[in-house]
This record gives C-alpha cells, sequence and structure tokens, in this order.
C-alpha cells in the first residue's frame, strides 16, 4: 500500500497499484477492488481506490491504426491526447473533442465522457468513439459500439471506470487545415452580458469559453472574458507545419508546494483584477497555436501545487437554460462571499447534442468550473451550499471534479444510475463509488433530504 | 540506421527505441518470444512512421535458429545496416545460487545467444564493410557484485566480447556500440522499489541512438553512471570483497 492523490490533491488514500503492459494480457488476481487509472487528470476520489488496487493504464500505449485518409485512429487506452496530437495534426487531423489539458489518456476521456469548447457544436468525447473492446474481470473481453454490445458501449462511456477496463478504442478525427486558430475575447461587463455574447457566438464559432472574475460583485456580478475562436481557414495553410509540433508545455514547472500564505483573498483579488484589465487591453482577434488556445494550463507543470498540501476541491456543474440565469447568480455570488475565491473560474454553454454515455455529465445548460483551495469546514460548506443550489435548479455536478457530493445528490444528478449498476464489473469499485452508493448506516437514515454535516462528509 | 534488426523487441528499451527509429521513417525487423505482443509493438511502429515492420516470434536461446533468422531478416528488408540486441533476463541471484539450471538460463540468454548472433550480424557486416551493432550490456557487468553476480557475470562477459569484435571490426567500417543503463524503470524492475537513480525506458532509448549515430564506443546511460562506475571498479579487491554490494 502507498499512498496517493489526484490532480487536487484531495483525498489522499493508502491504495496499491499494478502497472499493465500488454492489451492481451489477463487482468492481474488481487484482493480487493480494481481500478483503471489514467493519468490521475480528475480531481477528487473518482480515479482513487482506498483499500484496493488501481491498475496502471500508462504501459499500454501503443498506437494499433491510424488512417490518414478517413482520421480514424485505433490505440491502446492509456495512449495519451498529446501523443495522437503528435501524430494526426501533421497529418491535419485534430481531437473532435479535448479538455483543458492533453495529459489525459483515451481511457480517461471514454471513462468520464469529456467535453471541451466545443460542446455546442460536437458534444462529448463519446460521441467519437466508434468502437472499444471491453475486458471484464471473468476474462471476457467484449467489442462495443453503438451497434454491437450497445448497452455496454452506452454503459462504460462516462462509466467512471467501473464496467470493467477499456483495453484500446477507436476513435473518429476532425479535418484541420492548419494548426492554427483565429481567437477573439470579448469582454463582458456581467452576466447578462454573458448571456447576450455567448448566445451571439455559438452560432458561427466552434470553440467558446468564458474566464469570469470570481471577485467582481453587484453590478459587475459575472463579468469575464469571453473567448471565441475557429481553426484557421486555408489561406494560411503557408504557415510552417511543423510549428504544429512547438509544444509550449513542460518549460515552466512549479518546484513545490507553495505555502498557503501566497494564496490568500488578497493575491486572488489581484490576480483576477490583473488579468482582466490586462487581457482586455489585448488586441481582440488573433491567430494563435492551437496549444496554447486549448491547453493554457499545460505551460506550467504541476499547477496543481500553487494550492499547497491541502490541495483543492473543484467544483464544476452545469444548470438548465430555464433556470439558469438566476442559479449563476447565486453560484457567484455565494462563491465571492464565502471562503476563498475561485482562482480560475470557467463559464460556457453545452449544447443539445446527447451523448450515447449514460452517465454522461454534459447535458443542456450553462457550466461552471471554480477551483478552491482547501481550507477545511469552511470551504467544505461553501461548495456543499453550490451543490445545493445546483440541485434546486435541476442541475448536476461532474463527478471527475468532486471530493464531495452527497449520495442522494449523485442520485438526483444520474437519474440512469439504476440502469447503471447491471453492468458494474463485480471486481471493481473507486472511492467515489463507495462515497456515493454507502451502505446504509442506521444512524444516517431518516435524515432525509437534509445535507450531512461536511466533517461527516469528509470521513467518507 | 535505416534497415534494422531488433533483437528482444518487447523489452522496454527495445520499444522505446523502435519508436524513435519508427518516427525517422526506418525498416524495422522485430523479434520476441511472444506472437501477439510483438504484433502490438509492430502495429504501433507502423503507425508512427516506419516504413516497413516485419516481425517474427522466437526463443533467441535457441542459437540454432540463429543463421536462417538473420538470413530471413535480410530478405524481408533487403539487406541491414543496423542492429539492436535488447533481450535479456534479470534472474534471481538466490536462485542462481542454489541452482546451476536458474544461472545458466541467465548466462544463456544474456551472453551466449548474445554472442551467436553477434556472429552471424558481424559477417555479413564485416563483407559489406557497413553497419552497426549497438548492445545493451549493463553497468552490473564492470564489477561482480554478491548481489548479482551471475547476471553481472553474462553482462561482463558480453562487454568483453563486444570490446574484442570492436577491435576487430574497426578496420571494416562497422561500429559495435555498448550501451550500459544504470536502472531502469521496467516490468524487469517492477518489484524494485525506486529512486533517483533510474532512469526511463524512453531515457536510455534515446541515449541508445545518439551514441549508435555518433558511433560511440562505450556509453553510460544516463552519463552519471560512468562516474559511479569509475568509482566502483577503483576500490581495491581487499576492500571491495567485505562491502555489502
Ligand atoms: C487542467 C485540467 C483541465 C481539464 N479540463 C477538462 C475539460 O475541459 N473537460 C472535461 O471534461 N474534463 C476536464 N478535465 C478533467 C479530465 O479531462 C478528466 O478527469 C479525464 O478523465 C482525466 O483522464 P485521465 O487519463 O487522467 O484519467 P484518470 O483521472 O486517471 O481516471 C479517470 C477515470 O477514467 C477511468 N479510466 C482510466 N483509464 C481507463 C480504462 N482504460 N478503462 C476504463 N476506465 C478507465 C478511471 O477509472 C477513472 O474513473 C480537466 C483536468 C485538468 C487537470
Amino acid at each position: 500500500m502507498s499512498t496517493s492523490d489526484s490532480w487536487g490533491r484531495f483525498p489522499r488514500v493508502e491504495q496499491r497499484t499494478r502497472a499493465l503492459v500488454w492489451r492481451s494480457d489477463a487482468l492481474p488476481a488481487v484482493d480487493g477492488a480494481l481500478l483503471p487509472h489514467g493519468l490521475g487528470r480528475s480531481y477528487g476520489d473518482s480515479c482513487l481506490n482506498a483499500g484496493g488496487t488501481v491498475l496502471l493504464t500508462a504501459g499500454l500505449d501503443r498506437l494499433i491504426d491510424f488512417d490518414p485518409a478517413t482520421g480514424v485512429v485505433r490505440c491502446e487506452a492509456g495512449v495519451s491526447l498529446d501523443t495522437l496530437l503528435r501524430l494526426c495534426v501533421p497529418r491535419g487531423w485534430f481531437l473532435p473533442v479535448t479538455p483543458g489539458t492533453k495529459f489525459v489518456t483515451v481511457g480517461g476521456a471514454i471513462a468520464n465522457d469529456v467535453h471541451g469548447k466545443n460542446h455546442h457544436r460536437a458534444g462529448t468525447f463519446g460521441r467519437f468513439v466508434r468502437r472499444f473492446e471491453l475486458l471484464r474481470s471473468d476474462g471476457s473481453r467484449r467489442l462495443c459500439s453503438p451497434e454491437e454490445n450497445p448497452d455496454w458501449f452506452g454503459a462504460t462511456i462516462g462509466g467512471l471506470g467501473l464496467t470493467g477496463l477499456v483495453t484500446w478504442a477507436e476513435v473518429q478525427l476532425s479535418p484541420i487545415r492548419n494548426p492554427f486558430v483565429v481567437q477573439e475575447t470579448v469582454p463582458f461587463d456581467n452576466l447578462d452580458g454573458f448571456l447576450r455574447v455567448s448566445a451571439e457566438s455559438e452560432p458561427d464559432h466552434d470553440f467558446t469559453m468564458s474566464w469570469v472574475d470570481c471577485l467582481a460583485r453587484g453590478r459587475k456580478l459575472g463579468r469575464g472574458l469571453f473567448y471565441r475562436g475557429n481553426f484557421a481557414p486555408t489561406q494560411f495553410e503557408r504557415l510552417p507545419l511543423a510549428k504544429s509540433h512547438l509544444s509550449h508545455g513542460s518549460g515552466l514547472a512549479v518546484p513545490m508546494d507553495l505555502p498557503g500564505f501566497c494564496l490568500n483573498r488578497l493575491s486572488v483579488s489581484a490576480f483576477n483584477f490583473l488579468y482582466y484589465h490586462l487581457e482586455r487591453g489585448r488586441p481582440s482577434r488573433r491567430l494563435v497555436h492551437y496549444d496554447p488556445f486549448f491547453y493554457p494550463l499545460d505551460s506550467v507543470n504541476g499547477w496543481n501545487r500553487i494550492y499547497g498540501r491541502r490541495g483543492f476541491l473543484q467544483f464544476q456543474c452545469v444548470v438548465p437554460h430555464a433556470t439558469a440565469r438566476d442559479a449563476l447568480k447565486e453560484l457567484l455570488e455565494r462563491s465571492a462571499r464565502g471562503g476563498l475565491p475561485s482562482f480560475l473560474s470557467v463559464l460556457k454553454t453545452f449544447g443539445n447534442l446527447r451523448s450515447p454515455g449514460w452517465l454522461s455529465f454534459p447535458r443542456p445548460g450553462y457550466t461552471l468550473a471554480m477551483d478552491f483551495a482547501n481550507q477545511g469546514e469552511k470551504t467544505w460548506r461553501l461548495v456543499e451550499e453550490l451543490d445545493r443550489v445546483t440541485r434546486d435548479a435541476g442541475g448536476a455536478v461532474y463527478p471527475a471534479k468532486d471530493a464531495r457530493m452527497s449520495p442522494e445528490s449523485f442520485a438526483a444528478y444520474f437519474p440512469q444510475r439504476e440502469r447503471f449498476k447491471a453492468y458494474l464489473d463485480p471486481a471493481f469499485s473507486s472511492s467515489f463509488w463507495r462515497r456515493v452508493n454507502p451502505v446504509p448506516l442506521p444512524s444516517l437514515e431518516g435524515r432525509g433530504d437534509a445535507a450531512p454535516p461536511a466533517s461527516l462528509l469528509a470521513l467518507r | 540506421m535505416k534497415k534494422v534488426i531488433i533483437l528482444g523487441a518487447t523489452s522496454a528499451i527495445a520499444q522505446a527505441t523502435v519508436r524513435l527509429l519508427a518516427a525517422r521513417g526506418a525498416s524495422l525487423y522485430l523479434v520476441g518470444r511472444n506472437a501477439a505482443n510483438l504484433e502490438a509493438v509492430a502495429r504501433d511502429a507502423t503507425t508512427r512512421g516506419a516504413q516497413k515492420v516485419e516481425f517474427r516470434s522466437l526463443d533467441l536461446n535457441d542459437c540454432e535458429a540463429h543463421a536462417s533468422l538473420v538470413e530471413r531478416a535480410w530478405q524481408a528488408l533487403g539487406g541491414l545496416d543496423g542492429a539492436v540486441l535488447a533481450h535479456g533476463v534479470l534472474g534471481d541471484q538466490e536462485e542462481s545460487q542454489r541452482s546451476w539450471a536458474a544461472a545458466e538460463v541467465v548466462l544463456r540468454t544474456n551472453f551466449l545467444s548474445a554472442a551467436s548472433l553477434l556472429t552471424e550480424l558481424a559477417n555479413r557486416f564485416e563483407a559489406q564493410k557497413a553497419g552497426t551493432l549497438v548492445v545493451i550490456s549493463s553497468v552490473a557487468g564492470d564489477r561482480g557484485r554478491q548481489s548479482n553476480y551471475v547476471y553481472g557475470a553474462s553482462k561482463g562477459a558480453l562487454t568483453v566480447f563486444l570490446q574484442g569484435m570492436r577491435n576487430r571490426l574497426a578496420k571494416s567500417g562497422v561500429a559495435v556500440v555498448t550501451v550500459k543503463p544504470g536502472f531502469v524503470d521496467t516490468p524487469m524492475t517492477a518489484h524494485v522499489p525506486k529512486n533517483k537513480l533510474f532512469a526511463s525506458p524512453e531515457q536510455v532509448a534515446r541515449g541508445l541512438l545518439k551514441a549508435a549515430d555518433k558511433r560511440k564506443n562505450e556509453v553510460y546511460v544516463p552519463g552519471f553512471w560512468a562516474l559511479i562506475m569509475l568509482i566502483i571498479r577503483s576500490i581495491p579487491e581487499p576492500v571491495f570483497k567485505r562491502l555489502k554490494l
């Protein structure tokens, strides 16, 4: 057993690790539960397995096939999106959907059914998965696609690694003409400004997202910067293609955990204020390489360490269009008021393209993501309140970024969970899964809908 | 190296080397024991841009088969100008002390089979007056230690064999490159607790190819092992034999 944590550095658990090397190998026989593990870019406990074993998939990193004519790539599940980009960008293809970091595996992208800046146009990653192989603890191997074993396909996309191990997958890429993006930045003064720019930008921009100043209050509540972009058209084709490999990552690194006093209300507000005003002054239309456009955070290795040893809690929710305005207002107000405000807050529209995944998080509406340094009870209480606002608005919280949602919230957010349970692999489990599906404790019964105290949540 | 035979192609260091060669558009002939795993490596290499990839599964301890193996590879790629010998076993020192059979497997795999393959390859390279032989030996071959002298002896013998071969082939323009990695984080060392001395297979592969490109004689990868081994080699035997190493 050794101590591990996830990207949010909270919680820390004791678990064993086993490295997988060959896709044709059987699953290792171990005591206790198994859970696949990609690059650990999930924030909370959905990629952790306290007391059990995580199967490291980093060794399953072989490419199987790539057809430059159709843009279909087949690879082992531990291949990173970074590897796929290096392969496909020089040949005129791009990931159909990408999260804000390229250091995630294909298996992890399937298990969380990740979304990107183009959700309003493309939907989730799972929509571009043509098929994959699912290896179960009983030794069976199933080819899953929308046609073959469609139930297993639906359960595994967004299935949080609990239906078995995805050994390899086939993904449809999207064509691009060159690796550069025409990016525009539009400042907005408040939440209504965001809703307006968003509505007018979505029809003709493939990629959109906004950074929100989490400290602005009153009339400025929800002010921020709207980024929108499209891959540059063919006339830019003569730009050197070799630049597509220009990786701006791994230059900087956070060498150690920053002590708590570096992050306080003052430094966070100074950062947010400066960022808003500096960016506001920049030219609004620019040609940028895909790397800084899609992966701004990847340029600082280990940026999660700025939050220090106690880590941080991410909170990402989606709220439906009908209730969005009030709910977003309340979420932003509460986070500006309570505890240490969020450094980076991101707002974006989800479109209504449905994912094949039963437990997929994205759904039509607006999604807001915030980071909160873990300052114990007060942070927990704040995030718990945000969760409640989300629930009341008929929204959902993203498991990949969660370390604390209650079983009741999980049930409310994922109505298909009962159907999903029949497809769980009996040998697989995760800290997250045990937390949101606890064995009922007599002392907790009958508490109805009341939120359990944060300290109790922390124990699970 | 444009047409390369890789022996022990499913080992972690070999796989990393295959990827680098594939990205350069080399043609590859891969040899390993497990056909399914070999095919996985071959497809990876093809997808990453190798010009041509062929593979054959074979137990390399079968020295009788070496001549025909090299002949087949030669035919398949239309000649060879490079070879990477990466097959090997770590063995278990305690078991090797208890049983000669266990020790023999280590010596046979790491030294005898390598020597046999090198004999085949060297003769062909010498005849065409071109080619690069890259062989993975080990820092463990620099001095015998109680904790792994059977493995160390197999690699030490290999190192000496290569020295002689380099001496012989110098006049024919054939390069013989001895690569001595230290600890490498691979499935072979999965059971060993890792520390700062461990290198990744990719790191070793990059060092290996750099040495091959420059036609170096002997290289330590990572380079700091040269210093460590210099110190270890220079400890006087009367002192060394009392150390617990
Ligand atoms: C900076 C940053 C930005 C991000 N931006 C976004 C974003 O924009 N959109 C978004 O959706 N997410 C985003 N994320 C979250 C991230 O995309 C997901 O958490 C992703 O799933 C992580 O993949 P991973 O390979 O690191 O997997 P891990 O975090 O290690 O594991 C994630 C899940 O995948 C399962 N899994 C892994 N491999 C397999 C397999 N082979 N078979 C079956 N199950 C498997 C695990 O069991 C676990 O449940 C971001 C994360 C970071 C750090």
